[in-house]
């Protein structure tokens, strides 16, 4: 505090946001180390502090987890914890029901992604045009994004069972076994349930996009003799490629962070263990079953894949 | 836009009539746009139904209610069930405690971020944004051990609330809100021998009421919803939010009970209600930008 109110009866002291930072008139040494307003630093401590507490720290705790012999023992005990380099990756590797959780999983993306990109993206562009009731629209679809899962979850359970409307309706084009109940259909049913929940939020990132893209480009193709057709793939698709990613990228991470759904839609990734997510089974051998070490190496092999991913994704958009 | 494509269609199509060949294309537009609104909307509207019919009919005749067949009973059912009172404090108690820690943290280093000039600042804002791409997959064991295990929290408001009292797109909000203020009147403020700290209360606190509805907004839905975290934090019904409580009960107590669907949906509405109440309240303030600034930084 005292340092501003110097600065501040200090002549020529008024700055321009144009002006560079390092002040070139003699200060103090101190004040000169913590920058023009040290204050700033007290400001922004509270969160770095936290950030180093609760994100930083655990994600090398995570990894050091993954190395090490780790067990759960009484608190305070004091324990051997040996390393134990990769033995339980090769634990994890080699476990069939671990490759079924990322087979599982890409299952849901190989769905869920691209209908999530489709589905959004040609939802915002008819949005996005001149339209009456435009509110009511794009709150209908923001709706499912805001509610909890537990709550939707509870619906399409109703919704999608051997008796629900669903099936009462298709009559005898009904699946049997039902939706959520057959090895074939439930990870589709779970990828188009995420799809559903998640896409009034995609929609809203690709309208805020396409607010960036200048109406003289379709005016000059519409003169052309575009047609609609034509600009949406010429104009639109290649203007709105940052958030295309960003959506890819953001649908990406939330299909690998499934739990919620597997866990309640389909009562513990049944049936068959053909929903069990990665996340999941992190749950059921950290937690339920007490190998945490295994958890925390599932988890890192699920993190270097969704990276792996995402820079695939960027490659490929990035190419041309 | 629409207009801008006319007179495209007119030349092409000029010997027919141009304007049917854009209204019916708009048309079916229009018509596939409220068949998604609808395949979006009947999913509540079926939740609010099938929680007020005392006899749950899921035949398609279901989904329109007879007056005879309405009662409350699947509200007082779930209320027996999981104790909803309860429960709902939970949730507003994590819910308000995340909101607080959210708006404090993230004021003081939006505000930091966009206004003040000091050291650190540009690793600062590169740790920021690195935070919003550690997944929670990798954070999920190493939490669970530290803060129920090592701080004993299990059972906690605080060791439920912890992992959410950072929000780094409220961070983004802020910053992004105090960068657009006018750079003069903090000069002006300052020549006035205002000092940093009275900036920020007198000035810079009471103009952030937009930000500050898009913050709390942002950061009432995602512990409000939230199950993952608190699943794994809370064994004790007493202490369970609302969330994790009719999760519970869907995957447990609903095998054994007669009809549990009315009381499921009953819960359901009372979980959905305040989050899509508040998102419609605060519906115009929110705007694609707040994403925008969330998303891009």
């Amino acid at each position: 505090m005292s340092s501003t109110h110097h600065d501040v009866l200090r002549p020529g002291s008024a700055r321009g946001g144009a002006r560079p930072r390092a002040d070139r008139e003699p200060r103090p040494r101190r004040l000169r180390f913590a920058g023009r307003q040290p204050i700033g630093l007290a400001f922004v401590s509270p969160y770095l502090i936290y950030l180093a507490a609760i994100f930083l720290y655990p994600l090398g705790f995570a990894v050091w987890i993954s190395f090490h012999d780790y067990f759960f023992a009484a608190p305070g005990a004091q324990v051997d914890r040996p390393f134990v380099g990769l033995a339980n990756y090769t634990a994890v590797l080699t476990d069939p029901a671990v490759w079924r959780s990322f087979a599982n999983i890409a299952v849901f993306l190989v769905i869920n992604v691209p209908l999530t990109v489709a589905a959004s993206l040609v939802l915002a562009t008819a949005l996005n045009s001149k339209l009456r009731a435009r509110t009511f629209f794009r709150t209908a679809y923001y709706v499912p994004y805001i509610t909890a899962s537990v709550a939707v979850v509870g619906v399409w359970l109703f919704l999608f069972n051997s008796n629900g409307l669903v099936n009462k309706a298709l009559g005898p084009l009904a699946p049997d076994p039902s939706w959520l109940v057959n090895s074939h259909l439930a990870m589709p049913t779970i990828a188009l349930f995420v799809a559903w929940k998640q896409l009034g939020f995609f929609i809203v990132l690709y309208l805020s996009a396409l607010q960036n893209v200048p109406g003289e480009l379709y005016e000059s193709a519409a003169l052309d003799g575009a047609g609609k057709v034509r600009m949406f793939w010429s104009i639109t698709v290649p203007a709105v490629r940052t958030a295309t990613l960003l959506v890819l990228v953001m649908a990406t991470v939330t299909g690998a962070n499934l739990f919620t759904e597997p866990y309640l839609l389909t009562s513990g990734g049944g049936p068959d263990g053909a929903t069990t997510s990665p996340v999941l089974l992190m749950y059921q051998r950290g937690l339920q079953q007490g190998h945490p070490d295994e958890a925390a190496a599932i988890g890192v092999i699920l993190v270097v894949l969704i990276t792996g991913i995402s820079l695939l994704y960027r490659r490929l958009l990035e190419r041309d | 836009m629409a207009d801008a494509h006319a007179p495209s269609l007119m030349r092409r199509s000029a010997h027919h009539s141009p304007h049917t060949h854009s209204r019916g294309r708009r048309i079916l537009s229009r018509l596939a746009l409220l068949a998604g609104a609808f395949a979006f909307l009947f999913p509540f509207y079926y939740m609010l139904i099938g929680s007020l019919q005392r006899e749950p009919d899921s035949s398609p005749a279901g989904a329109f209610p007879q007056p005879g067949n309405l009662s409350l009973h699947n509200y007082a059912e779930i209320n027996s069930a999981i104790s909803l009172g309860r429960s709902l404090i939970n949730s507003g108690i994590f819910t308000g405690g995340v909101i607080v820690c959210t708006t404090v943290f993230g004021l003081l280093a939006g505000y930091a971020l966009a206004r003040l000039h000091f050291r650190g600042k540009g690793s600062t804002f590169a740790l920021v944004l690195l935070v919003q791409v550690i997944p929670f997959q990798l954070l999920m064991i190493p939490l669970y051990v530290l803060i129920v295990r090592d701080y004993g929290l299990a059972d906690s408001y605080i060791g439920i609330i912890l992992p959410f009292a950072i929000n780094t797109s409220a961070v983004f909000i802020f910053r992004q809100f105090f960068l657009q203020l006018p750079q003069a009147m903090f000069e002006a403020a300052r020549i006035d021998g205002a000092g940093e700290l009275q900036i920020l209360f007198r000035i810079a606190i009471p103009l952030c009421k937009p930000a500050l509805a898009s913050v709390v907004l942002l950061s009432f839905t995602g512990p409000w919803n939230e199950f993952l975290w608190p699943f794994l934090v809370t064994k004790e019904q007493d202490m369970q939010p609302l969330a994790v409580s009719l999760a519970n009960y869907i995957s447990t107590v609903s095998s054994a009970a007669a009809n549990p669907f009315g009381a499921i949906l009953a819960g359901a509405c009372v979980l959905a209600a305040p989050a899509v109440a508040l998102y419609l309240v605060f519906q115009s303030r929110f705007t694609s930008t707040d994403l925008d600034s969330a998303t891009k930084g």
